[in-house]
């Protein structure tokens, strides 16, 4: 069996699964955050459930539209602290005490190899890092399993990326996936788990494997995922959490494989408005920009502050363009303070900001006016996506945004990196 | 329960139809669905709310609904009046949110290919049918699995378990 068909047969307490069964799995962590949590917690009064089934399992996390922008969106929140505490939810990450969700389970500890993570977010699939089968659902679910702690799923097929050689900077995980969903395209893996594995990935800290299973969701993927190994063991070890290590069999079936080389791939971009309408940076170079945002639960993480400000150190981003940053949590946020990574960023003209997904889906801290042009690093490009119906975004690198930042206009990493 | 057959006019929508263009992110501090119908697919088509008025089952290429899984897309669109969805594929989140408050998503392998916007077409989902009655086609519908079908017989989720109890 692959890893996605072992967790859902031992959630289910099957002795094996394939794919195109129906099974009701036991979910071993829920999600909610402000934005998905509300409708939630009405539909679960209005199922008629009392009392959440393992208040344990349950994390609420803020961080689409934090601090409260305005009204209606501090009410969202103040009703669901009223939840939190009503249910006594410990797992509860206010504005400051965390950041990003998909950050927060993987960082905390809460997203754990061969568990199952629901969220009600899409990208819940990111946990899918540490070997998690992470799937991301709408409130109405969420309710049911805030009621249940039970939800059923059709075992998917998956698909095997096999990624060889090695990433070397100025590329980085980002530039792989993106190169990946150019090949799938946006609906090629549509109800299927993605399975990353090869030595590219052997040797990416789990912040870079992150930014892979992250944009699973962009190929229409359930889920993505990568088989716990030595780099994971050690994760949890530095957590001081136990883990079960769950992987898949040698002889697993996958539906197909894609083997591609990571010494091959040029940094790559994907341009206004389908993520999967992917390209080398070179062949867009020179489009002018407005607006460089660093952050999002894709590249908000140390590995991509760093990147990042080895290009900027020491130089000024364009007088036309804004750069935005935002760490992906607070502890990020803080060791970039002690790395020195903050005084530097601030230093080359960035407006460093709290951990938030506001940018990435045009809520707030940096929504895009008419006909302005954002190079990011989050994940999606669509119409309208970070403000303006007439506004553009082009997805890329943590290097390249950087770069960009610096040029004014859609820029090769390489030109900066020496 | 048995579903009836729903009869109406076809608004015609492409591939990749996102969340994001079906109800922009920065609507949805606001709680009600009443106000977010206001803006329903604004971003993607400002006659949209215009061609809703005639035309109340979508048909569309693939992947419709991709991106967020804000379950407010499906909601606006069955509030905007939207009577069912009939599309080649759907991204996994919107489909089961769909299904999930009662508004049917149902898969058509042909389903751009056989009708055009103001065709009128009759979906019959316990026939597995879905009938382009201005041209005389008939297409065939995906069978819907266990439990999606009991789901949607029941009108939804949240009136499957207040019926059933649990799962």
């Amino acid at each position: 069996m692959t890893l996605s068909e072992k967790i859902l047969a031992k959630s289910s307490s099957r002795a094996s699964v394939s794919p195109g069964e129906i099974v009701t799995c036991d979910i071993d962590l829920l999600m909610l955050h402000e934005i998905t949590g509300p409708l939630a917690v009405q539909v679960f009064e209005e199922i008629g459930f009392k009392k959440v089934w393992r208040s344990e399992k349950i994390a609420v996390i803020f961080d689409h539209n934090i601090p409260a922008s305005d009204v209606n969106s501090a009410e969202q929140m103040k009703a669901m602290r009223s939840f939190v505490q009503k249910q006594a939810i410990e797992r509860f990450y206010d504005v400051g005490r965390g950041g990003i969700a998909h950050q927060i389970l993987v960082q905390e500890g809460l997203a754990k190899p061969g568990s199952i993570v629901v969220g009600a977010d899409s990208h819940t699939c990111t946990a899918g890092a540490v070997g998690a089968f992470a799937v991301g659902v709408g409130s109405t679910e969420a309710a049911a399993i805030l009621g249940t702690g039970r939800m059923w799923f059709k075992v998917p097929s998956t698909v095997r990326i096999e990624v060889m050689g090695e990433v070397k900077e100025p590329i980085t995980s980002k530039d792989i996936v993106l190169e990946v969903i150019g090949r799938i395209g946006a609906s090629g893996a549509l109800y299927k788990a993605v399975e990353f594995s090869g030595e590219a990935i052997s040797k990416m800290s789990i912040g870079a494997r992150m930014t892979l299973t992250n944009m699973a969701v962009e190929m229409g993927a359930k889920t993505g995922l990568i088989d716990p190994d030595e780099v994971t063991c050690e994760y949890f070890r530095s957590l001081n959490e136990s883990i079960e290590v769950l992987t898949s069999d040698r002889d697993a079936a996958y539906e197909r494989t894609l083997s591609l080389n990571s010494l091959e791939i040029e940094p790559k971009i994907a341009a206004p408005f389908t993520v999967d309408k992917v390209m080398d940076v070179k062949d867009v170079e020179g489009e002018r920009i407005d607006q460089a945002f660093l952050g999002s639960c894709t590249n908000g993480r140390l590995e991509d502050l760093r990147i990042a400000t080895r290009i900027l150190e020491g130089r000024k981003t364009h007088r036309r363009v804004r750069l935005l940053v935002n760490p992906a949590s607070m502890k990020i946020y803080k060791q970039a303070v002690q790395e020195g990574l903050i005084e530097k960023l601030i230093d080359s003209g960035a407006a460093v900001c709290c951990p938030t997904c506001g940018p990435c889906l045009g809520m707030s801290q940096g929504v895009l006016a008419a006909n302005e042009v954002c190079i990011s690093t989050s994940n999606r490009n669509f119409v309208g996506r970070m403000g303006d119906r007439s506004s553009k975004v082009y997805l890329a690198s943590s290097a390249t945004v950087a770069a960009s930042a610096l040029a004014g206009e859609i820029t090769d990493p390489r030109r900066f990196w020496n | 329960m048995e579903l009836n057959a729903i009869v109406g006019s076809v608004l015609k929508l492409g591939d990749d139809v996102d969340t994001d263009a079906i109800i922009p992110a920065r609507y949805l501090a606001s709680m009600g669905t009443s106000r977010l119908t206001e803006h329903v697919m604004e971003n993607f088509d400002p006659t949209f709310k215009m061609r809703l008025r005639e035309n109340r089952i979508i048909v569309a290429g693939r992947n419709f609904g991709c991106g967020s899984s804000r379950e407010h897309a499906p909601l606006v669109l069955k509030a905007a009046g939207v009577q069912a969805i009939v599309a080649e594929s759907f991204a996994r989140i919107f489909f089961r949110n769909s299904i999930n408050i009662g508004l049917p998503a149902l898969e058509a392998p042909n389903a751009s290919s056989s009708f055009n916007e103001g065709d009128r077409a009759r979906i019959d989902i316990d026939r597995l049918e879905a009938t382009n009655l201005t041209r005389g086609v008939c297409i065939g519908i995906r069978e819907l699995s266990e439990p999606v079908l009991s789901i949607l017989r029941a009108g939804g989720l949240v009136k499957y378990l207040k019926a059933k109890g649990e799962w």
